[in-house]
């Protein structure tokens, strides 16, 4: 227990800067995922096309390559210093919005092509097709999904401890590098283990609840 | 899909695609213009950026480099398949104390962050006296997460599976064994075969955090090169990175090939429960399994015609 209460200062700074990196990267992705998905299914060949190319090349990039190209690259184009937990923040937002996109995409195709249809019979324009019918039914067989990015990206953040964002993961630097603070490596590697695991379970908790409260009564 | 959600467009929509279509151009020609502009003001094109990359002995090094990456990516594809199909019959045992144990590993596995799995074993085990090598703890980390996945995919592949193939297979005479090895897991790998596929990818992505625990793969090797003569820090970004991207498209083509065969064949088509939007998009993750396992209970509760 040293390990935690010997360093409650390092920990708690941890926890924040991770749940900075989950909330603010799960804003920018949500916000540039859902323009990038609708991108993707909007009457526009060349915004169709321009959506494609991003998330194919995006999704085909392992993480650490975006983080690389963000915090040691970024300060290469001389343009204004930001801190290394800000690009952190902006690479894992432009990578987490490829899914996002693509979990949007798959939840507009699972309503029913009748539905699409109806509406468009009725006489409802592009916009009105999408916000009054498709959706609101999307909406509810994309929560589930949504959540998994979710999670996925809250696993994430740790690889910004390798890119000098003191977050939960570089706890163990922190601790070894100092020599006056209690704890070895195995016990502070396995209480971040714990507390991913506690974190994970209050998502899939939510998930869960989300999908009961929501589900589609067809 | 897409085609259904707007109609044919007329005189008036076709001007105003036209200027939409005018907007996005000059709003991604001008992101990538300031790009390339501020890449040229800051000097990134200079040629002694790029020195260090007309040396052979660097490119040998980026060969070496490469094969360190593709050795860790094959073994752990390798082990993770052979985890995965352990603890998916695991967790489909009639007998609990194989079932509960499996399960919990299972989903420990999935909720541990793949990098802080690699720094336990690099860093943690020494600590008790257990000496890792980065080769061995990336492989492993690995292994462990991708298995765990692949488990619930291959599980809620089997699950998708109409009951009547299971009965079907104790009506001929099959043991539990052989039913599960002769009926259910063809079929389950046939239909999950373009979500596996897509998991390697990860897995294929994921070598990449190697560099974190100081494992020589590309990325490490990057970063070494960016403190060459010239300080060429994007320009070996570029350069790992197109390696990178490139051996990612060509498993997720494969990936897109397969789910697209999958889809075609009149026999998988039925199986795999027509439109899954899940395979669609080469989707990997939980959605996938969350997709597939909600179509599983639609298919058993329907009890439909047995489509083989």
């Amino acid at each position: 227990m040293d390990v935690i209460f010997g360093n409650l200062d390092l920990w708690s700074q941890a926890l924040l800067n991770t749940l900075i990196v989950f909330f603010a990267g799960g804003l920018i992705a949500l916000v540039l995922g859902v323009i990038v998905g609708a991108m993707r299914v909007s009457p526009i060949p060349i915004a169709r096309g321009v959506g494609t190319v991003y998330v194919n090349l995006v999704r085909n990039t392992p993480l650490t390559l975006v983080f690389f190209f963000f915090v040691f690259g970024y300060p290469q184009l001389g343009l204004p210093t930001l801190s290394n937990l800000t690009l952190g923040i902006l690479a894992i937002g432009i990578y987490t919005a490829t899914y996002v996109a693509e979990v949007l995409r798959a939840g507009i195709s699972t309503v029913p092509v009748g539905q699409a249809e109806a509406a468009r019979a009725i006489g409802l324009p592009f916009g009105q097709v999408m916000t009054l019918v498709v959706l609101p039914q999307a909406f509810r067989s994309v929560v589930p999904p949504m959540m998994s990015v979710f999670i996925a990206l809250l696993k994430n953040t740790t690889v910004a401890a390798g890119f000098s964002v003191a977050e939960l993961a570089s706890v163990r630097a922190a601790i070894n590098d100092s020599h006056t603070r209690p704890g070895n490596p195995m016990e502070v590697l396995l209480w971040v283990a714990i507390i991913f695991v506690v974190l994970v379970l209050l998502l899939s908790w939510v998930q869960n609840s989300l999908e009961r409260r929501w589900r589609i009564a067809r | 899909m897409t085609s259904v959600l707007y109609d044919v467009p007329g005189p008036k929509a076709i001007a105003r695609n036209r200027i939409l279509s005018v907007v996005t151009v000059l709003l991604v020609l001008a992101v990538l213009g300031f790009l390339v502009y501020r890449l040229y003001v800051s000097g990134q094109f200079e040629a002694s950026k790029w020195y260090v990359f007309t040396f052979t002995r660097v490119w040998e090094q980026i060969g070496i480099h490469l094969v360190n990456t593709l050795a860790a990516f094959a073994l752990a594809a390798v082990l993770s398949l052979v985890l995965g199909f352990v603890l998916a019959i695991g967790r489909l045992s009639d007998h609990a104390w194989v079932r509960i144990p499996v399960t919990a590993v299972t989903e420990l596995f999935r909720a541990i962050p793949v990098l802080v799995l690699m720094m336990l074993l690099y860093f943690g085990l020494p600590s008790i006296g257990i000496k890792m090598d980065p080769y061995w703890a990336v492989v492993l980390a690995l292994m462990a997460y991708n298995g765990s996945v692949l488990a619930e995919v291959l599980r809620a592949g089997i699950e998708s599976l109409p009951r009547g193939q299971k009965e079907a297979g104790y009506a001929i005479g099959l043991r539990k064994s052989g039913v599960m090895r002769l009926i259910l897991l063809p079929q389950a790998v046939r239909v999950m075969l373009p979500v596996i596929v897509a998991q390697l990818v990860v897995t294929m992505k994921d070598t990449a955090l190697g560099f974190i625990i100081t494992y020589p793969e590309l990325l490490y090797y990057a970063k070494l090169l960016s403190s060459q003569q010239g300080r060429p820090i994007l320009q070996s970004a570029f350069i790992i990175g197109g390696i990178y991207i490139v051996m990612c498209l060509i498993l997720s083509g494969i990936a897109k090939y397969l789910e697209i065969r999958t889809r075609r064949s009149p026999k998988l088509r039925a199986i795999a429960n027509a439109h899954n939007p899940a395979a669609d998009d080469e989707s990997t993750l939980t959605e996938a399994i969350a997709m597939q396992r909600g179509a599983g209970k639609r298919d058993l509760g329907g009890g439909g015609v047995p489509p083989l």
